[in-house]
């Protein structure tokens, strides 16, 4: 039940671009149209669901503060929580390479649908912010973590194809001109993210 | 990638000659073209992520933006004085290490001594390494140029950077709160007190996260009103 919860919490409430803004810089430049916005949309899925899991058992047996005493009692002291950021980053940067790789090898056709969003993710701060929340957030298992992470990862995905459908649409009306493109891109999003404040108050 | 390749478009890819004087033409140029003409936010659309969700608060922003200046400006001279020595296939993990050892400092720094920003910045400080303006001069200055006019290149675009984030919060907090708050001098009121008997309300609106959008939207269109040039085609 607790992680239907973070499930339903994490898409709509704690949206990651409508809350927190995370993930904006590709959220711009990709959501001219519908098709490529569902692409990188589930490449987000797919890399917060699988990066977030692995930060978090990175985070509980390396990097939080008594984290090593499964090595050795002595080790109970140490907290190397400082190196988070760069432990984080350098696992996501490599999963995505991983997976990259993987997905190459053995689904030719998912590569070619997922393929050129792969390498962009790797510097898409709402896979980071992922696996950031989730270090500050504290989940208490691992299921909790990758529900947070595939959650966080579909609300990504609605909110780029939302504006996505509209960004086609808009195309045949009449913006003032310095408006045009990026001016009410920002304005959409900040009238959707108003839309999205409605569940706000939605206790879970 | 395309966050990157927005950059590298509108960036100025020349070797500077290596005689001319410290600040000749060219060289402010690099200072003064990112604050208006180039703007990080505005116009090459980066490092929009961590922007926004700070900006509540003059405070945090101007925290958030000397933080920025800090990466950048060190950033761009390393990275600058070792780009013949980096080989390109791996150049974007080696940009994410030199980017994420600079942003634990400020994070060590910040929670040492400023340790109640610090806690309401929460993990937006660390989001400073995805921001993608600091990748995006990397990527299209940095590697391509010497270390000072990276550095140059690195400050114009750290500060173009800020007064958006500056001017947002401004907007947002005086028409929040009612008064903007500085660390040591206490609350400095903008709206008067008369106006609350006359029955103003702040408009809490403004704290919540989508305004931050729409008020960026809006500096914007004034940008691009006085600035023709900029205007998109729809």
């Amino acid at each position: 039940m607790e992680a239907v919860n973070i499930f339903v919490k994490s898409i709509f409430i704690d949206n990651m671009i409508f809350a927190y803004f995370l993930g904006m810089c590709s959220y711009l430049a990709v959501s001219k149209t519908v098709k490529t916005a569902v692409g990188l949309g589930f490449a987000v899925i797919f890399v917060l669901g699988i990066t977030v899991p692995i930060n978090f058992l990175l985070e509980n047996f390396v990097l939080k503060e008594g984290a090593l005493a499964w090595a050795h009692p002595s080790m109970a002291s140490i907290d190397l929580s400082f190196l988070s950021f760069i432990m984080f980053i350098a696992v996501i940067a490599s999963m995505v390479q991983l997976v990259e790789m993987i997905v190459e090898k053995f689904a030719p056709a998912l590569y070619g649908a997922l393929g050129i969003f792969l390498p962009l993710i790797a510097v898409n701060c709402a896979i980071l912010g992922g696996s950031l929340f989730m270090q500050e957030r504290q989940y208490t298992t691992i299921a909790d973590a990758t529900v947070f992470g595939l959650g966080s990862g579909v609300g990504w995905l609605l909110a780029i194809v939302g504006i996505a459908a509209i960004r086609e649409k808009i195309r045949y009306s009449n913006v003032p001109a310095p408006l045009r493109g990026l001016g009410i891109t920002f304005i959409i999003t900040g009238l959707m993210g108003i839309a999205f404040m409605a569940f706000m108050g939605i206790e879970l | 990638m395309s966050e990157l390749g927005v950059a590298e478009k509108s960036a100025v890819k020349r070797e500077v000659v290596s005689k001319e004087p410290l600040f000749s033409a060219k060289n402010k140029r690099l200072l003064t073209d990112p604050l208006d003409d180039d703007n990080p936010i505005t116009v090459q659309v980066l490092g929009i992520c961590s922007a926004l969700a700070i900006t509540v608060q003059v405070q945090q922003a101007v925290v958030m933006s000397l933080s920025v200046v800090f990466v950048m400006l060190f950033g761009n001279i390393i990275i600058s004085v070792f780009r013949n020595a980096i080989p390109s296939r791996i150049r974007i993990i080696v940009m994410l290490v030199v980017v994420a050892s600079l942003v634990i400092l400020v994070d060590e720094v910040l929670k040492a001594f400023l340790p109640d920003i610090s806690e309401r910045l929460s993990v937006f400080v660390g989001l400073i390494i995805t921001n993608c303006i600091i990748m995006g001069r990397f990527e299209a200055f940095a590697m391509g140029n010497k270390v000072f006019p990276s550095a140059l290149d690195g400050i114009g675009n750290a500060i173009g950077y800020a007064w958006i984030l500056v001017a947002v919060a401004v907007v947002r907090e005086i028409f929040g709160s009612g008064a903007i708050s500085f660390p040591g001098v206490g609350q400095i009121k903008f709206i008067p007190a008369e106006f609350f008997d006359f029955g103003y309300y702040n408009n809490n609106l403004m704290i919540l996260p989508p305004m931050a959008l729409i008020v960026v939207g809006i500096i914007i269109w004034i940008q691009r009103a006085r600035n023709t040039k900029l205007i998109e085609e729809n």
